[in-house]
C-alpha cells in the first residue's frame, strides 16, 4: 500500500536524523520499539485520530525552528515550592542547576548501571501495551531513541515533589525525553513538570501505580509561542490506587497530549485534567484513553480550553469499559470558550462499553462568555475586562478543582490570571 | 437625584418600542414605588438605567446627581452610586460568593480613588451584614446564586446592595418569589439601609412589598410611560380595585 509506505519512509527519514542509542540495559526495549514504529510508519493526516491535527510538524526529520520567547519578570511555575529538581535545557540534563538527585531516590536514564529491574519491566512496556487498539508510532520513537529521562522508584511517601524542569534556549532543538515513574504498594508521590523544553519536544512518562499507591502529576507547559510538543502519558493503576494529572497549557503552536490510562485492579481512581489558553497561533490537541479492566473504579477527564484569535482545540477522549469492570463510574467532560468568531474547538467523545452495570457520563460543549453573567458582574461595578477574567478563570475552575494540593492549584490560578492580563482579558 | 426625562427605549432586535417617554424625579432620601401591569416596561425601565445590553435609547436621558448615565458603562453607573437589584439574580458557576462581593467592593472603591478594602476588613464587615439577612457563611462560599432558592438569591442582591452603599437603588421585582417570612427578611434589609443621602426605586407587582417599604411617591406605570403618581394610598387603590380603573381613568 502506498500511504503505509510512505508512513515506513517517512519513519526511516526520522529516524536517520536521530542518534539511536545502542546496548544497556534498554538495548533490548529500545529496539523492539523501533520494530514497533518501522511496523507502523510515522502518522499521517488520515489516521483515524489525527484527522483534527497536521502530525507533519512532529513527524518531518528536523525540528521546525522556534524563537525564544522572553519570559520577562514573570516566575517559572512552582517557584518558592519545596522540591527535588531536576533540570533539562533543550533535552540534555544539566547537574548544575540539579539538586541532589541520589537523595532524592531519583536516578537518570543515561546513567543508570545499577540495579535496574524494575526499570527493565517498565521503559517501553506500558508504551508498547498502549499501541493497542489506537496505534501511538511518536510514543514508539520515543522509546526507541530516548537517551534522556529520569527513572524514580518510590516505596514510601515522597518527601518532596520531584520537579521537572525544562528550559529551551536553542532555536532549532529536538528534544526526546521518556521517564519512568514506580510507585511501590502504599507509594506517594507528586510529580511536577514545567517549561518549554525545546523547539520540538516528545516525551514519554510511563508511571506504574501498585496496589494503593498514590501519584499526583501536575504540569505546565511553556508558553513559548513557536514550541511544539507531543507528549504521552501511559499509566497502569493497582487495587485502590489513584492517580490524578493536570496540565496547564498556555500558547505553544502546536501540543498533542496523549493519556493512556488502564486500570487493572479494582476500586482503583484516575483523573486525568487539562486546562489550555491560546491565543493565535496556537493548536492544542488532548487525546485521553482511559480503559476500565477491573470494577468499582473511578475514571474522570475534565478538559476545559479558552481559546482566540483563531486558536484550535482538540478533545478525544475516550473510555473503554472491558467485559467485567462492573460498577465503572466513568465521567468526561470537554468543553472550550470560544472568545471570537475566529476560534473553533473540535471533539470526538467516545464511549465503548462491554459490561451491563455501569454509570458513564460525557459531555462536550463550546461557546462564548456568557453575556448576562457578564453585565451581572458589571452592574456591580467590576470592570469588563476584569469581569471577563473572572468568568474565563470560572470556567476553568472545574479542571483547576482537580490539583489537590491547594497551595500549586493557586499557583496555577496566578499563572492565568497574568496570561489573561496580558492577553486582554 | 435621579432624574429621567421623556426616555424612550426601543428593542435593538425587534424594533419593538417599550418606553415611550418615561419622566420621572427621585429625591434623596425618599422612596418611590412603580406599580403597573405585566409589560409596562417597568423591568426595561431598571435594564436601561443599569446599562444592559440590547436597548437602544432613541431619546431622553437618565442623571444621577446631574451626570448622565445612558453614556456610561455597566460598571461606571455602578460607581456613580447606581445599584439594580435583580428580579432574577444570575447565576455564576465557578466564582465564589465572598470572590464576587469583595472583587466588586474594591473595584468600586478604587474607581472612586478610594484605598482597596483588606481582606480582614471587609471578612468583618460582610459576617455583620450577612448576620442580619440571615446568611450563612456556607452561602458564601457557595458560587455566586449557585443552588440558592429564590429566598435566597434576593437575599444575596440585598447584601451586595448593603456592601456596596449606593446613593440610588433600583429594587426590580425584589417580592417576586419569596414567602411572607423572606419578604420580610427583605424588607427589613432595605429599611436599615435608608438615609437621607439615598433614594429608592422600588418596582413591584404588588401592595404588600409596600406594606413592608413604606414608600413616598407611587407612580402607575403603563404602555411605557408613568400614567400617574400619587401617595402611598395610590398602591392601596390599585391593590383593592386593580389597574383597570386607573388605566381607564388615564387612558
Amino acid at each position: 500500500m502506498a500511504v503505509a509506505e510512505a508512513k515506513r519512509d517517512a519513519a526511516e527519514a526520522r529516524l536517520s536524523a536521530l542518534a539511536l542509542p545502542q546496548g544497556g540495559w534498554a538495548g533490548a526495549a529500545r529496539a523492539e520499539a523501533l520494530a514497533r514504529l518501522r511496523a507502523m510508519g510515522l502518522p499521517g493526516r488520515r489516521d483515524e485520530y489525527w484527522r483534527y491535527t497536521d502530525p507533519s510538524s512532529l513527524v518531518q526529520a528536523d525540528a521546525p525552528k522556534a524563537s525564544l520567547f522572553d519570559p520577562k519578570d514573570e516566575p517559572m511555575a512552582f517557584t518558592g515550592f519545596d522540591r527535588v529538581k531536576v533540570v533539562f535545557v533543550d533535552g540534555v540534563f544539566d547537574p548544575a542547576q540539579s539538586d541532589d538527585l541520589e537523595a532524592a531516590g531519583v536516578e537518570l536514564l543515561s546513567r543508570q548501571t545499577a540495579d535496574i529491574h524494575w526499570a527493565q519491566s517498565l521503559y517501553g512496556v506500558l508504551e508498547a501495551r498502549g499501541q493497542t487498539p489506537v496505534r501511538r508510532p511518536l510514543a514508539a520513537l520515543n522509546s526507541a531513541a530516548a537517551t534522556e529521562g529520569v527513572l524514580i522508584r518510590v516505596t514510601g511517601r515522597a518527601a518532596k515533589p520531584v520537579s521537572l524542569i525544562y528550559l529551551h534556549k536553542s532555536e532549532t532543538s529536538d528534544a526526546v525525553l521518556h521517564h519512568c515513574v514506580k510507585l511501590e504498594e502504599g507509594a506517594e508521590l507528586t510529580l511536577l513538570e514545567n517549561g518549554p523544553a525545546a523547539a520540538r519536544f516528545n516525551k514519554v512518562l510511563e508511571v506504574e501505580v501498585a496496589d494503593g499507591a498514590r501519584f499526583h502529576h501536575i504540569r505546565t507547559q511553556g508558553r513559548d509561542h513557536e514550541r511544539r510538543a507531543v507528549t504521552h502519558i501511559f499509566a497502569r493503576l493497582g487495587r485502590e490506587s489513584l492517580f490524578k494529572s493536570f496540565t496547564l497549557t498556555a500558547n505553544g503552536v502546536l501540543t498533542r497530549n496523549e493519556a493512556v490510562i488502564e486500570l487493572t485492579g479494582d476500586d482503583a481512581v484516575a483523573h486525568v485534567a487539562g486546562a489550555a489558553v491560546g491565543d493565535g497561533d496556537f493548536h492544542h490537541d488532548d487525546t485521553v484513553f482511559v480503559t476500565h479492566a477491573a470494577e468499582r473504579c473511578e475514571s474522570r477527564q475534565v478538559f476545559k480550553k479558552v481559546l482566540k484569535n483563531g486558536a484550535v482545540g482538540v478533545f478525544q477522549g475516550k473510555i473503554l469499559v472491558k467485559p467485567g469492570a462492573q460498577k465503572t463510574d466513568g465521567y468526561q467532560i470537554s468543553q472550550s470558550l470560544l472568545l471570537d468568531d475566529h476560534s473553533q474547538f473540535l471533539a470526538k467523545p467516545e464511549l465503548e462499553i462491554y459490561a451491563d452495570d455501569v454509570k458513564c457520563s460525557h459531555g462536550s460543549t463550546s461557546g462564548a462568555i456568557d453575556e448576562t453573567a457578564l453585565y451581572y458582574l458589571r452592574s456591580r461595578g467590576v470592570p469588563l475586562r476584569q469581569a471577563q477574567s473572572l468568568l474565563v478563570l470560572a470556567f476553568l475552575a472545574e479542571a483547576i478543582q482537580e490539583i489537590e494540593d491547594e497551595g500549586l492549584a493557586e499557583d496555577i490560578r496566578a499563572r492565568l490570571e497574568s496570561w489573561l492580563a496580558r492577553h486582554g482579558q | 437625584m435621579l432624574e429621567i426625562k421623556n426616555l424612550h427605549v426601543k428593542l435593538e432586535e425587534d424594533d419593538k418600542v417599550i418606553l415611550k417617554g418615561v419622566n420621572l424625579r427621585v429625591e434623596a432620601g425618599k422612596v418611590h414605588a412603580i406599580m403597573g401591569p405585566n409589560g409596562s416596561g417597568k423591568s426595561t425601565l431598571s435594564y436601561v438605567l443599569s446599562g444592559r445590553d440590547g436597548y437602544e435609547v432613541t431619546d431622553g436621558s437618565a442623571t444621577l446627581d446631574g451626570v448622565e448615565l445612558l453614556e456610561m458603562e455597566p460598571e461606571e453607573r455602578a460607581a456613580a452610586g447606581l445599584f439594580l437589584a435583580f428580579q432574577y439574580p444570575v447565576e455564576i458557576p465557578g466564582v465564589g460568593n465572598m470572590t464576587f462581593l469583595r472583587t466588586a467592593v474594591n473595584a468600586q472603591r478604587k474607581a472612586r480613588g478610594q484605598e482597596e478594602m483588606s481582606a480582614g476588613e471587609f471578612l468583618k464587615v460582610v459576617r455583620e451584614k450577612a448576620k442580619a439577612l440571615k446568611i450563612d457563611a456556607e452561602m458564601m462560599k457557595r458560587p455566586v446564586n449557585v443552588g440558592f432558592s429564590g429566598g435566597e438569591k434576593k437575599r444575596n442582591e440585598i447584601l451586595q446592595m448593603a456592601m456596596l452603599e449606593p446613593k440610588m437603588c433600583i429594587l426590580d421585582e425584589t417580592d417576586s418569589g419569596l414567602d411572607v417570612d423572606a419578604m420580610k427578611l427583605v424588607a427589613d434589609g432595605v429599611n436599615a439601609l435608608r438615609s437621607e443621602g439615598r433614594a429608592f426605586l422600588v418596582i413591584t407587582h404588588y401592595q404588600r412589598l409596600l406594606d413592608h417599604i413604606k414608600p413616598d411617591v407611587v407612580h402607575i406605570m403603563a404602555d411605557g410611560r408613568i400614567v400617574k403618581t400619587g401617595g402611598p394610598e395610590l398602591a392601596l387603590e390599585v391593590e383593592n380595585n386593580g389597574y383597570a380603573d386607573i388605566l381607564a381613568e388615564v387612558l
